[in-house]
């Protein structure tokens, strides 16, 4: 069983194609970074892939779910984090991930609370109202909240968008280490291709809605002829050179 | 639905209940806010009540009454709305609706919760305004007899049903329609016969009253201040006038719902 399967998925707003017609799948334990510029369908797809959107075209199966008639049996089995969505301001961290663990029937819910906040550094920040912490507080708050309910599959966008260096980097070191204890699938939307790179193990490229390309961070290395991921994106964005055929 | 789903429902109701009471716990401003305007309505007609019943004699007094009684039932049907449609924009405004939707709450699951929410803001508005009355004017609502808690009752879904209403028009125009949370229901003040006969409307604007729970409810309490007696007619058109409306604004907010998932509005709602 696929973590995610998704087949000729569309989404049409009026006169415009978000996604277009994209099928790929997600295998259960992997991590997948879905890469494009803006505008390039990732926010539609994991819309949809969240149920918060319904697809013009197309299906989605989340860890064997159908996401068109079934969404809440799959919605209880995996989370999101975004720094596009916050969390209550007022209330504290604790009170936070209360709410979210009623939410998610989380059963012993003050251990798991007491457990998340070792494992994440968040112990001292319980009792603090969750719009005074600092914004790499904040994303360690999300991702406590993203894993209170222990995820079979993770939708993280940009986990690491506006941390300084250290930040990001515990962040990823602490995404990588959960990944091979939990066995928890992952999919990635990130603009930081020196994450893409070191987390993911597959890549989707996505430009005007479509896939343009997929593989391996070291295959598309190889393909493009570059040394980073960055030159890769770069190429596709800008149409600059195709990939060298294997 | 089995007893354990039925155990998750119940907890996620509780789950998004305990976020609001966790916020009032926190801001005193926010708990005084709930009884302010009930009790600043209660001290301006309570008082106006007692000048007229001073001057005026008997007559001023019964009027008084329904002045009274008027106001703070009313203030029923305003908290209640007040409370459903001002607890889905602390979601909206604390950015927080994406995080719930993408969890496994069903809307029905957040309705609920909402209801429940706007029972606790509407008592923590109205019980101190009761308590106003009682206190100042000798004035108690509860000497109406039990048929008191039919009329909030009324006034309560009434004002859910309306809430509802503007928590669809919220899904499907943003931020921009939540104006009309405070204000939708002060405009059907004057249809709702609060302190007046429907009777004394003109008859084209009777129909329109005639179809609001709200303006039955006023009648009936009316009937029992005036009459002593409980206009039960009044009664039953009140909870099937109720049972329209709230069939009407679930069937919309559940429209709109869907259609907030199809143009994508729930990844952008309050921005």
């Amino acid at each position: 069983m696929n973590g995610i399967r998704v087949s000729h998925l569309t989404k049409r707003y009026d006169d415009t194609l978000a996604v277009d017609d994209i099928s790929f799948t997600v295998p259960l334990g992997s991590t997948v970074g879905l890469l494009g510029g803006n505008g390039a369908g990732k926010t539609t797809t994991i819309g949809m892939l969240l149920g918060l959107l319904i697809p013009t075209a197309g299906t989605i199966e989340v860890l064997g779910h159908d996401m068109g008639r079934e969404r809440f049996p799959a919605l209880a089995r995996m989370n999101f984090s975004s720094p596009y969505v916050s969390l209550p301001q007022r209330l504290s961290v604790a009170e936070n991930l209360r709410v979210y663990g009623h939410l998610y029937d989380v059963p012993q819910l003050e251990r798991r609370i007491a457990a998340l906040a070792s494992e994440l550094e968040l112990v001292d920040l319980l009792d603090r109202p969750a719009g005074k912490l600092s914004a790499g507080q904040k994303t360690r708050v999300a991702l406590a909240k993203a894993l209170i309910n222990r995820p079979e599959l993770l939708l993280l966008d940009e986990p690491t968008a506006s941390l300084d260096p250290d930040t990001g980097d515990w962040v990823r070191t602490w995404l990588e280490r959960y990944r091979e204890e939990s066995g928890c699938t992952i999919l990635l939307a990130s603009h930081n291709m020196a994450e893409v790179e070191r987390l993911c193990s597959d890549v989707l490229m996505l430009k005007r809605g479509r896939i343009v390309d997929r593989g391996s961070p070291q295959d598309l290395l190889d393909r493009y002829g570059r040394d980073d991921m960055e030159e890769v994106f770069l190429d596709i964005a800008r149409d600059r050179r195709q990939a060298i055929p294997a | 639905m089995s007893g354990s789903s039925s155990r998750a429902a119940a907890r996620r109701i509780w789950g998004l209940l305990y976020r609001h009471l966790a916020l009032y716990r926190r801001s005193w401003p926010r708990l005084l806010e709930l009884a302010y305007w009930p009790v600043l309505q209660m001290c301006i007609w309570g008082f106006t009540a007692s000048f007229l019943a001073t001057r005026l004699g008997n007559a001023a007094a019964i009027a008084g009454a329904t002045l009274l009684g008027g106001v703070l039932l009313w203030e029923v049907a305003l908290r209640s709305q007040m409370g459903v449609a001002i607890s889905f924009m602390e979601e909206m405004w604390s950015r927080n609706l994406g995080h719930l939707f993408v969890s496994p709450t069903r809307p029905w699951e957040l309705v609920t919760a909402l209801l429940l929410v706007s029972i606790v803001r509407m008592l923590g508005g109205v019980l101190p305004a009761l308590l106003v009355a009682w206190l100042l004017y000798a004035y108690n609502l509860f000497a109406l007899g039990p048929v008191v808690v039919l009329f909030f009752m009324n006034l309560m879904m009434f004002g859910w049903a309306v809430a509802l209403g503007v928590v669809s028009l919220i899904l499907r125009h943003g931020a921009g329609a939540e104006a009309l949370a405070w204000s939708v229901l002060f405009g059907l003040t004057p249809f709702s016969a609060v302190f007046y006969p429907i009777a004394v409307l003109p008859h084209v604007l009777q129909p329109i009253a005639l179809a609001l729970p709200s303006a039955h409810v006023f009648e009936g309490m009316r009937g029992v201040v005036l009459q002593g007696a409980v206009r039960w007619d009044q009664l039953i058109a009140a909870f099937a006038l109720n049972a329209v409306w709230m069939a009407g604004a679930a069937t919309l907010f559940g429209r709109q719902f869907r259609q907030a998932r199809l143009r994508g509005a729930l990844l952008s709602i309050g921005e």
